[in-house]
């Protein structure tokens, strides 16, 4: 019999690991949903993928503010973006002017989980 | 009261023209109440709209209106399938007498059209209380620059148009889930009022709107989230009880999936406060929704609740917004990017002195595998390819299209006077039209329907 692992190893992962994202638009405005594959994996990401992280990785866009909403239900949180679309798809300049590809910058995040969760 | 089938047959302007052909297969096959939405108008399509119709006054509604609803348009009227679509766009009435022509041409000439309006309130827009929409806060453009504004209409004037007899209805802009909710209001009589049930109705319309997004499109990911059969994906049937119980579901036989998983993902899309999901007939809370696989390709969504309808309507307004032009090269093989953002640094420099300040521009690298490829696309499956394969793309905007020529042109001229090896220039240049988001007080707008007559005069709804 194996003894009980009592130790927890934890490790570095891009969200895109545990997680699945779709992006909506509307005029200047994005939202990103966000799903773990496993609901366990679901408190690590309500406690590190926070308003403040999130705006922080879509500073280059202009995120002016990040609005998150939980959806214990679901599993899943809502990310509400403003002003990250540089003009929206009729004002951007940006080939992807509604930010439909914008997912997986969001998946790229670096979060620490329990590797367990893998 | 038995389940009523709301089908897809488009989610966007642009979307598959074969789509509706399993659907409306399905939908005869149940033989239940059913209506298929063809939803093909979005804020980059309504400015479209309006700018084809600038340039052509029999333009302006959805450009693939005859292809798609060719393939069906025989088969839903003679097996009462309602068709309801914001195909109008900005001409309804363009629109109305394309599916007059093409009734005629199967000999269905007796076909009975339904037109909404009231969304267009440009001439009035001036005299109008309105409020900037809460992501926007824009002044209102003048009237020289003013090219249209339409309101988001809720599912009344729809419902209007079925109690004619509409067979098809076509609208401008009404609120996308407003199309699939205004068959189910007809056909169940859900009260105005009934919020809980126009929340489940307007959700089972948003779960349909976007077409093949909730059945495995926009969703695969290969090795992660696999979705078999994209090619053929099959667009959704949603079954609605009469208490507002839906199920996701979409034809057999056709690729894609319909998982808990893409329920989720469409469920929020383009959502903001879940609590608070603004639509013209019901103030959605979808904070408290399960969403439940009870078979293959079957998911159950319910927990959907409703507040009252908001007193304002959110208005799309289009306005002049100059020129956008686009030029892109490509740099390939050894130091590739280096002679990419040598390129993009050679342009900077020159649109200093060559283009206004005025000038809004920006420079993007792109790349793979493009033009050391053959035709059937070899280096594209290679694990590594070359050493690299850059695209450097230029995009600029300005009121005045000299200075969109002129931008433009300088990356044209990187062909003799750039780094070395660079080519496959292209460049377009396309007029902009602008939106912005305002809300209008609910009593300002006067929404009705009529039964459209090629040559008469129409019978209003009261």
């Amino acid at each position: 019999m194996k003894p009980a692992r009592t130790d927890i190893e934890l490790v570095t992962v891009p969200l895109y690991r545990l997680a699945h994202s779709r992006a909506g638009d509307k005029g200047n405005r994005l939202n990103l949903s966000l799903f773990p594959y496993r609901p366990e994996v679901y408190a690590a990401l309500v406690e590190q993928v926070t308003e403040s992280r999130v705006q922080a990785l879509f500073a280059h866009r202009g995120a002016s503010r990040v609005s998150r909403y939980l959806m214990p239900n679901l599993a899943g949180m809502n990310l509400v973006l403003d002003d990250v679309l540089q003009g929206g798809v009729n004002g951007a300049l940006n080939l992807d002017g509604h930010g439909k590809t914008l997912s997986f910058l969001l998946l790229g995040m670096p979060v620490i989980v329990d590797s367990r969760l893998l | 009261m038995t389940t009523f089938l709301l089908g897809s047959g488009a989610g966007f302007s642009g979307d598959r023209t074969d789509a509706a052909l399993p659907v409306v297969a399905e939908l005869i096959r149940r033989g239940q109440p059913c209506a298929l939405v063809f939803e093909t108008l979005g804020e980059r399509t309504l400015a479209a709209a309006h700018r084809a119709m600038r340039e052509s006054p029999q333009a302006g509604f959805e450009p693939l209106l005859e292809e798609l609803l060719a393939p069906v348009l025989e088969d839903c009227l003679d097996n009462g399938i309602a068709i309801l679509g914001n195909v109008g766009a900005a001409n309804p009435e363009g629109a109305c007498e394309v599916i007059a022509r093409l009734a005629r041409q199967v000999v269905r000439a007796d076909v009975r059209i339904g037109r909404v309006q009231g969304d267009d309130i440009r001439a009035r827009l001036a005299g109008l209380d309105l409020q900037p929409w809460e992501a926007e806060a824009q002044a209102l453009p003048g009237p020289e620059q003013l090219i249209s504004a339409n309101v988001y209409l809720g599912a009344l004037p729809l419902t209007q148009a079925l109690e004619l007899g509409a067979q098809v209805v076509v609208t401008g802009r009404v609120a996308d889930p407003s199309l699939f909710l205004a068959p189910l209001v007809h056909h169940f009589g859900w009260a105005w009022d009934d919020w809980d049930r126009l929340a489940a109705g307007t959700m089972a319309g948003h779960l349909g709107e976007c077409g093949a997004q909730v059945s495995g499109g926009y969703f695969a990911d290969p090795g992660v989230k696999d979705v078999t059969g994209l090619a053929t994906l099959g667009y959704p049937i949603i079954e609605v009880e009469e208490d507002g119980r839906l199920i996701v579901t979409k034809p057999p036989g056709t690729g894609g999936c319909v998982t808990e998983r893409t329920v989720k993902e469409q469920l929020l899309y383009e959502v903001h406060d879940p609590a608070a999901y603004l639509t013209p007939d019901v103030v959605v809370d979808l904070s408290g929704a399960h969403v439940r696989q009870i078979g293959p390709d079957r998911v159950e969504v319910c927990g959907i609740h409703g507040r009252p309808a908001p007193s304002r309507l959110k208005t799309t307004v289009c306005y002049e917004g100059g020129w956008q032009g686009e030029a892109e090269i490509s740099y390939a093989g050894p130091n590739a990017l280096a002679r990419a953002r040598l390129a993009g640094q050679v342009l900077r420099e020159r649109l200093t002195f060559r283009a206004p300040p005025a000038l809004r521009k920006r420079l993007d690298i792109i790349g793979h595998a493009s033009v050391f490829d053959d035709d059937t696309g070899t280096l594209q499956h290679e694990a590594a390819g070359s050493d690299g394969d850059y695209r450097l793309r230029l995009a600029v905007e300005h009121a005045e299209k000299r200075w969109v020529e002129r931008a433009t042109q300088e990356l044209l001229a990187l062909y003799c006077a750039g780094p070395a090896g660079g080519g496959g220039v292209r460049r377009n240049l396309l007029r902009r039209v602008f939106t912005a988001s305002y809300l209008v007080k609910r009593s300002d707008v006067e929404a009705f329907a009529t039964l459209f007559e090629p040559e008469g005069t129409a019978d209003e709804a009261s």
